[in-house]
């Protein structure tokens, strides 16, 4: 930190690197990249997935070894590559994806283990370890009960420890992986505050996100990487949305509002009144054929259990479904896919596909009568099942037996669509569609749900995105605390209107 | 070498590379060292040992797939054994008819069928582990079997029944048969069914399958019956074996099926694995028994080779992920 007081502001970066390059099995992740970060800026790191991203950053905390002739130099020190534990000394901390959190553990042990660990005796001192937990937690300015595990938070708040954990570890440079991937608005608001507070104090923070409006607003430079090249380094200011998606894809994208009145169209869903208690009230809503009906609102407002509950998961304690005219009662998701319904899960790592198993068992899962021949399941059926499926919406894939884990999240997504528009769907429930997905690939999905719309397939898209469901949908719902509070049309309604309504 | 190791990959999947290369390997140590390994003697031996246990591990294979466990295999066997031997029994015994034995079997198999419902549905339905849950029907039909035999052999069946045990069509073992019609049957319950389809799904996500409009407490009802329906068919070629039923027969085959499993390239949590390598597995491990048996090796010894055997499939296993990973790893 006295360093710092040193240096702090000047030109000369913390770290710099030189000529990074890598390759896995043939395959170049990284080409001659250069990358540095000045103390206690924000940086952002940004490019598609597959880019180079997560290499950088394990080169950088010594997870990967880059190729001969790389220099890396941090802190008045050059290597020539970092070890992890070089990197942990030296203030180097990443906060990954995942968090790599213990959920069963107490948020106290979470974010003090490390700095407990090792020390002479060899005994846990709960108290120390409570005192750590709670100082670093104030310095962020928040206020948890550190006695309790970490799985009575909610990810906002784990994300939270993890950045105390971090802290603790007397961090200079701390790498934030997609930090907000999974939280709402208001909560990545606190957590860009908090962002800023640790930039203030002299901490450099490189961050990585899909989410551009939140990387303009958070850093002061922007670096992007394409396939595995540097493309350049800007100031954010002067920077818009729109330029850094054609930095990072090389390709450039205009959106328009696609809404089109299907008022002439039969109605598909009917939903009255519908309840159920701490979760949402009196929903009524309807879908017509050929409908895309966008549901918005902050994570919490009751979005995901309305669709779980449309697609027979959960149970409604009052109200009516109808579909295509006639009353349904859903016992299960069984029922409700017999029936036409299909749910894409917000969820998709653990609950929309089977990460380990196969594209192909992926795609016919929820299908499986289709392949069926002679009362067994046929090979060749399913192979040509999925061979159509995945021409027709153009998904990119190795092998058919190759886990869907091996590709990327908008070719999983589109495997996970294909798997629902197998059952023969009348309605649609897309939830959280383009979470984990490549800014670039997000408008292939959409451009997937417009041309299955066009077919008359009734849609219900949820997102707490609010552009996603604006530039998407024919109409847009706007749910608060488990009630519909506006209902919009996006010819007629600017998207800043809704936006404010929703973040408000 | 690799062209062959592709082809058999072709056939029967990743998971025939392991105990397709220790077959190869058993089968040339012990030629070379023991000139009597390749012949009619051994091979027979190993036909008429290799069922029980193997019929045993087919019934241990299924609720590994789902990502559980039925540690009640072997007293399942027996219990169903039991069964039949008391339909016998009350029909006279040694004089007892075939209509008997038919009734018998049957019997035999919906009492095995009987404790994998019951297993079934409690996995299913109360979600507990499925080693407690198995645990518990194990210590239950031990304890149920003593008490009814007083832990002694039940014995005295009609001359019929010997054949299934000894006998031999066309000089293939009866057991060896039955054992094949059966490994047949899960290889095509396993790789041609919507039950087997859904066993490997659920064993490696069961609430995304749920999610896909699967009854995954049905399917693991159906797991658990068709466990321990194969346990009584393990019991009834158990008791034509020894012409006698005791509770404790076969207990020692308990962990080995569990082996036999992983030996065959049976993930562990569930999800992968194929019957025919798992069945190649199985003849390893009688071959190695076998040999070791040949070259006078003491009983016990071959039971430690078998573990060993194990470790080292495991380190091996460990060893080529590694090599393949660093080939595969991209970063991202």
């Amino acid at each position: 930190m006295q360093q710092l007081a040193i240096t702090g502001g000047s030109e000369k970066p913390l770290l710099s690197l030189h000529d990074i390059n890598m390759t896995f099995g043939g395959v170049k992740a990284l080409k001659n990249v250069s990358f540095d970060v000045r103390p206690g800026e924000v940086h952002c790191l940004a490019g598609e997935n597959g880019c180079g991203k997560s290499t950088l950053i394990k080169i950088i905390t010594g997870v990967y070894r880059p190729a001969d002739g790389a220099s890396i130099e941090y802190d008045g020190e050059t290597y020539s590559h970092m070890s992890p534990v070089t990197a942990q000394d030296r203030g180097i901390q990443v906060i990954w994806q995942d968090l790599a959190l213990f959920p069963e553990m107490s948020v106290a042990e979470n974010i003090a283990f490390q700095t407990v660990l090792g020390r002479w005796p060899k005994l846990v001192d709960y108290g120390r370890m409570r005192k750590i937990a709670t100082d670093a937690l104030k310095r962020l300015g928040i206020t948890l009960d550190v006695d309790l595990p970490l799985k009575e938070y909610a990810i906002a708040q784990r994300q939270i420890v993890a950045i105390a954990r971090a802290l603790v570890g007397e961090a200079k440079l701390v790498f934030m992986d997609e930090p907000t991937a999974s939280l709402t608005q208001s909560e990545t608001d606190h957590l860009l505050d908090i962002v800023r507070g640790l930039s203030a104090a002299g901490v450099a923070v490189v961050f990585v996100s899909h989410r551009l409006a939140e990387v303009l607003e958070i850093s002061s430079r922007i670096t992007v990487l394409r396939d595995g090249a540097l493309v350049g380094v800007y100031p954010a200011a002067g920077m818009t949305q729109s330029r850094i998606t054609e930095l990072m894809t090389g390709k450039t994208f205009d959106q328009q509002v696609r809404a089109k009145s299907r008022d002439d169209q039969p109605v598909v869903l009917e939903v009255k009144g519908l309840s159920r208690p701490g979760q949402f009230d009196d929903i009524s809503l309807t879908v017509r054929r050929g409908e895309t009906l966008g549901i918005t609102g902050l994570l919490g407002a009751g979005r995901t259990e309305l669709a779980q509950t449309l697609f027979g998961m959960l149970q409604p304690a009052a109200g009516a479904i109808t579909l295509e005219g006639k009353p349904v009662h859903f016992s299960s998701n069984r029922d409700a896919i017999k029936a036409g319904v299909a749910y894409l899960s917000e969820d998709r790592l653990s609950l929309g596909l089977i990460q380990p198993q196969s594209i192909a068992d992926n795609l016919v899962i929820s299908s499986l009568g289709k392949i069926v021949s002679g009362g067994f399941l046929s090979d060749e059926r399913k192979r040509k099942l999925v061979a159509g499926w995945i021409a027709d919406l153009g998904v990119k894939i190795g092998q058919q037996g190759d886990a869907i884990s091996t590709l990327s999240g908008g070719n999983q997504q589109r495997i996970a669509i294909a798997k629902w528009l197998a059952t023969d769907p009348k309605l649609l429930i897309l939830d959280a569609p383009t979470v984990g997905v490549d800014v670039g690939a997000r408008a292939g999905i959409f451009d997937i749900v417009a041309k299955l719309a066009e077919t008359g397939l009734a849609i219900i898209l949820i997102s707490d995105e609010v552009p996603e469901v604006y530039f998407n949908a024919d109409r847009v719902l706007h749910m608060a605390q488990g009630r519909i509070v506006g209902s919009y049309d996006p010819r007629s309604v600017p998207l800043s209107e809704i936006e404010g309504a929703v973040y408000a | 070498m690799t062209g062959f190791s592709e082809r058999l990959k072709g056939w029967f999947g990743p998971e025939m590379a392991g105990p397709g290369l220790a077959l190869v390997a058993v089968i040339l140590v012990f030629g070379l060292v023991s000139p009597q390994f390749l012949s009619a003697a051994t091979f027979g031996s190993v036909a008429f040992q290799l069922p029980e246990l193997g019929l045993l591990t087919l019934a241990m294979l299924l609720p590994i797939l789902t990502g559980g466990l039925n540690l009640a295999v072997t007293f399942t066997a027996n219990i169903a054994g039991l069964t039949l031997a008391w339909v016998l029994q009350a029909n006279g015994g040694a004089d007892a008819g075939a209509g008997a034995f038919a009734l018998g079997c049957v019997l035999a198999v919906m009492v095995g069928a009987a404790s994998g419902v019951v297993m079934g549905l409690v996995i299913a339905f109360t979600r507990a582990h499925p080693i407690l849950v198995s645990l518990s029907m194990m210590i239950f039909l031990r304890g149920l079997g003593e008490f009814l035999t007083r832990g002694g052999d039940v014995s005295g069946f009609p001359a019929f029944i010997g054949p299934l045990g000894h006998g031999s069509i066309a000089g293939i073992p009866v057991p060896l048969i039955v054992f094949i019609i059966c490994v047949l049957a899960w290889h095509l319950l396993l790789t041609r069914t919507k039950l087997g389809f859904n066993t490997y799904m659920i064993g490696s996500n069961l609430e995304a399958t749920r999610y896909s409009g699967i009854n995954t407490r049905k399917v693991i009802v159906l797991v658990y019956t068709l466990s321990g329906a194969m346990c009584a068919i393990a019991g009834i070629i158990m008791l034509a074996r020894f012409n006698s039923v005791r509770i404790g027969h076969g207990e020692s085959y308990l962990l080995i099926t569990v082996l036999a499993c992983f030996l065959g390239g049976v993930n562990p949590f569930g999800g992968f694995g194929r019957v025919i390598p798992v069945f190649v597995a199985l003849v390893v491990l009688q071959l190695l028994s076998s040999g070791l048996n040949l070259i006078g090796a003491n009983q016990h010894l071959a039971t430690a080779v078998w573990g060993l055997l194990l470790v080292g499939v495991m380190v091996l296993r460990f060893a080529a992920s590694k090599f393949k990973i660093s080939f595969v790893r991209k970063g991202t």
